[in-house]
């Protein structure tokens, strides 16, 4: 058994994007501020804080999770991927990214992050998905820009182009 | 929105984490998936000195059969559970209602038990073990007790479950030949909580219909197997006795309409299925 007390930080380390990376933590620090302030990964974005808004998103051990409904010292020795590790490299866009490019599926960009990161663990487990799964999947996010349905499109394309050329270039640590 | 200080015990095997629950009792609060404390503890709507993270509890995370039973132990993933490929054999109403339950996202982390320690008056677990007649298999340092669902969950977010215990496992029954289920559900959004939720199961003889988000927790009623205007009657009657109270999200008066129409919905669809 481990305890660690409320009034002192402790060390987190687990691996980020494939890199190892550790910092000080109180138990009560969300997992969102420890990426953001601890680490200085801000392309996890904070919205709503009560895991509704889908902002925050981020895949831990591959699976989706509100980084917001998830606390710093949980993602000890864990795998935990945001949507900085999505992209091959840091000039290229991702299949799904450039598919989000070309259908207009962003405007202010502020839940893409999140969308880009469900959708990227859901076409690892499913990848042919039907419409209406990835409704339900994008329904777990908030977006005031688009109305949704360039992202849905987006979504399709780009899960088709995966099936064709599924030897594209993917991040090193995958 | 950040939650007030606690401590975090990282148990490592059970008897840790029943020992950290008697010596802090209501102080504590167990974490697993996190996805309905989070959001009360960034709230301040819950404030625990000492938080007992039981994911690291080697076993807590296997489903298993125990003879007609199906065994989902505390550290199961909501997840995990709606992606056995046996579940819509094995018990139909799970397989139909949890793809209901919260979103994609919030599905991969919450876990089956943590949705039953909460007891939301409108969540689909918690209707399931009522609809059901299943248990929850609670323990503390002292002693371990199953107690029946009707029985567990007392009212709004209050069960009866004691400060130094934690809930080992839910069981639900699993499907027998000859019972019908389904499930349905009225939400302003999927993934929202719902505004009324209705689980009927179906036997040779009975008609039972489970009703989620009307009553200050899951409420189950049997009837035989009424049809017409008796059955009708029969839904008026359960749905005025559920004490339905205006809110933001609907009327009382929307609510018992729910009760009659989605009910009977339900138990139309769960009679289909019985074949």
């Amino acid at each position: 058994m481990s305890r660690l007390s409320a009034a002192t930080r402790h060390r987190v380390a687990f691996t980020l994007n494939g890199r190892p990376v550790s910092l000080e933590a109180e138990p009560r620090l969300l997992a969102t501020d420890a990426l953001r302030h601890g680490l200085g990964a801000t392309g996890t974005h904070v919205g709503c804080e009560h895991g509704v808004c889908g902002a925050c998103t981020i895949q831990i051990d591959g699976a989706p999770a509100r980084a917001c409904l998830t606390l710093a010292v949980q993602l000890e020795g864990r795998d935990v991927r945001t949507v900085e590790g999505l992209s091959p490299a840091a000039d290229r866009l991702s299949v799904m990214q450039a598919a989000f490019r070309r259908h207009h599926a962003l405007q202010c960009g502020f839940c893409t992050a999140g969308i880009l990161i469900s959708l990227d663990a859901f076409l690892r487990e499913q990848p042919h998905p039907t419409e209406d799964e990835l409704r339900e999947v994008v329904g777990g996010h908030l977006c005031r820009c688009t109305g949704y349905t360039p992202i849905i499109r987006a979504a399709l394309d780009a899960a088709a182009q995966l099936r064709d050329a599924p030897s594209l270039p993917e991040p090193a640590h995958v | 929105m950040k939650p007030s200080a606690f401590d975090y015990i990282r148990a490592g095997d059970l008897s840790e984490a029943l020992d950290a629950l008697a010596r802090h009792g209501s102080d504590a609060r167990i974490i697993a998936g996190g996805q309905s404390l989070l959001p009360m503890l960034n709230m301040r709507l819950a404030k625990p000195a000492v938080l007992i993270d039981v994911m690291g509890i080697p076993g807590l995370d296997k489903v298993r059969r125990e003879g007609d039973a199906i065994v989902v132990p505390a550290g199961v993933r909501q997840a995990a559970l709606m992606r056995r490929p046996d579940l819509s054999t094995k018990q139909p109403l799970l397989a139909a209602a949890l793809p209901w339950l919260g979103h994609y996202q919030t599905r991969a982390r919450g876990t089956v038990c943590g949705s039953a320690a909460h007891a939301d008056p409108s969540a689909e677990i918690p209707l399931c073990l009522v609809a059901l007649d299943g248990e929850i298999r609670l323990r503390s340092r002292k002693a371990s007790r199953t107690v029946k669902a009707g029985d567990f969950f007392a009212g709004m977010m209050v069960t009866d479950k004691g400060d130094d215990e934690l809930i080992e496992a839910v069981v639900f029954p699993a499907a027998r030949p000859g019972t019908g289920h389904a499930f349905k559900e009225v939400a302003r959004r999927h993934g929202d909580f719902a505004i009324v939720g209705c689980a009927a199961v179906v036997t040779a003889d009975a008609i039972h219909l489970a009703v989620a988000g009307v009553a200050d927790k899951p409420e189950r009623r049997s009837f035989p197997l009424l049809d017409g205007s008796a059955l009708s009657d029969a839904l008026n009657a359960f749905a005025w006795d559920l004490d339905a109270r205006d809110d933001f999200h609907a009327t009382a008066r929307l609510r018992r309409d729910l009760v009659r129409s989605l009910g009977r919905e339900t138990i139309a669809e769960a009679l289909s299925c019985r074949a």
